[in-house]
């Protein structure tokens, strides 16, 4: 990053702790106008920095290995057709992965969160899933919360000498997860109800993250296959995104 | 692990792991006999509304698909324009690495 988009980086998160959100605070989707203006504002404040970081590090890594834009337009795909997959679930209600460890994983988890705000656009102004008032809260869980853990718990595989291919499914897995475990503490924040805010949250974990065990599971599959694929056929893109160095990536 | 494998080899553990895929998601259908596996998202609204009853919904998605048939057909049309960018890609890669392995012999 330059001195300039650092400064930009810096001001949007200042901006962020100006709402009094802790970044750190625990994020499928939520739907639209279930979230009180109040915490649609704050997510959305949230989420500036991340992308505005993710923007300047997709600007970098495209610049730098021009060839990447390949993978790049992959990963994002990759995102859209998994988010799209309605899969029932052994709890007898369906949901849908959410594809963006693949993206974490290879380009990094804030470049993810630009990947990730597009498909959430795409289905909350078009498919009525998700919503544009949610879409702050939303893209907190899957395009940041979701892709730092598949990044931060890929890296730690690595270094822990996992083979890559466990490495990519734990990484995606527990991503996917992560997600909706945010997902149902931001809907225990917004409907503490007469249980409070901790056991809401459990509520919600019960609805989401139980879903989504199974489903998580196909995603760290499908994304080790694609990366078995990846690493055949774009063994240079690959190079060029550290996917190879040792002890994880860039 | 990979290098020692052969191509046929790899095809075969993708095959079996798109297997433990569909796995994973038929047999859901075959234990809940009963459910008709809505929505997570909708399972979360009542969830709502038996917490906080009170709560208003305070906005409505700007355009929602008038049934399940046109919410199919942009759910289709999703996994179909991903898929077209992706596996475009992935054979121009394919097509790509082909050639390399030509020259080198």
């Amino acid at each position: 990053m330059t001195k300039k988009q650092r400064k930009l980086v810096v001001a949007a998160s200042a901006f962020a702790l100006g709402f009094g959100i802790m970044p750190a605070a625990n994020a499928m989707h939520i739907m639209e106008g279930y979230l009180p203006i109040s915490h649609a504002i704050g997510w959305g404040a949230v989420c500036i920095p991340f992308l505005l970081a993710g923007l300047f590090s997709i600007k970098k890594t495209v610049s730098e290995h021009r060839r990447t834009l390949t993978i790049l337009a992959m990963v994002g795909a990759y995102a859209f057709v998994l988010s799209s997959l309605k899969i029932p679930s052994v709890t007898g209600s369906s949901s849908h992965p959410t594809g963006t460890g693949l993206g974490a994983i290879l380009f990094g988890p804030c470049a993810m969160s630009v990947l990730g705000i597009i498909v959430l656009l795409f289905q909350a102004i078009l498919l009525a899933h998700g919503g544009l008032t949610t879409l702050g809260a939303n893209t907190f869980s899957m395009a940041i919360a979701g892709p730092f853990v598949s990044y931060g718990v890929f890296k730690l595989a690595t270094k822990l000498k996992c083979p890559k291919l466990v490495s990519v499914f734990l990484a995606a897995f527990l991503g996917d997860l992560f997600t909706y475990c945010v997902t149902s503490v931001q809907l225990g924040m917004a409907h503490p109800g007469t249980n409070g805010v901790a056991g809401s949250s459990l509520e919600f974990l019960g609805i989401f993250a139980v879903t989504q065990i199974p489903l998580a599971v196909i995603e760290g599959i499908l994304t080790a296959i694609v990366i078995m694929g990846l690493e055949t056929y774009a063994k240079s893109e690959l190079t060029d995104l550290g996917y190879f160095k040792k002890g994880g990536l860039a | 692990m990979e290098q020692t494998k052969t191509s046929s080899g790899k095809w075969k553990t993708v095959l079996i792991l798109l297997l433990i895929c569909v796995l994973i998601a038929v047999i859901p259908l075959a234990i809940n006999k009963d459910s008709e596996f809505g929505g997570a998202d909708g399972a979360a609204e009542d969830a709502i509304s038996e917490i906080d009853p009170d709560y208003e919904v305070w906005a409505s998605p700007v355009l929602e698909p008038p049934g399940g048939e046109t919410e199919s057909l942009l759910f289709c049309l999703q996994a179909a324009i991903g898929s077209g960018i992706f596996f475009y890609f992935f054979g121009v890669m394919r097509e790509r690495h082909r050639k390399e392995a030509g020259n080198q012999q």
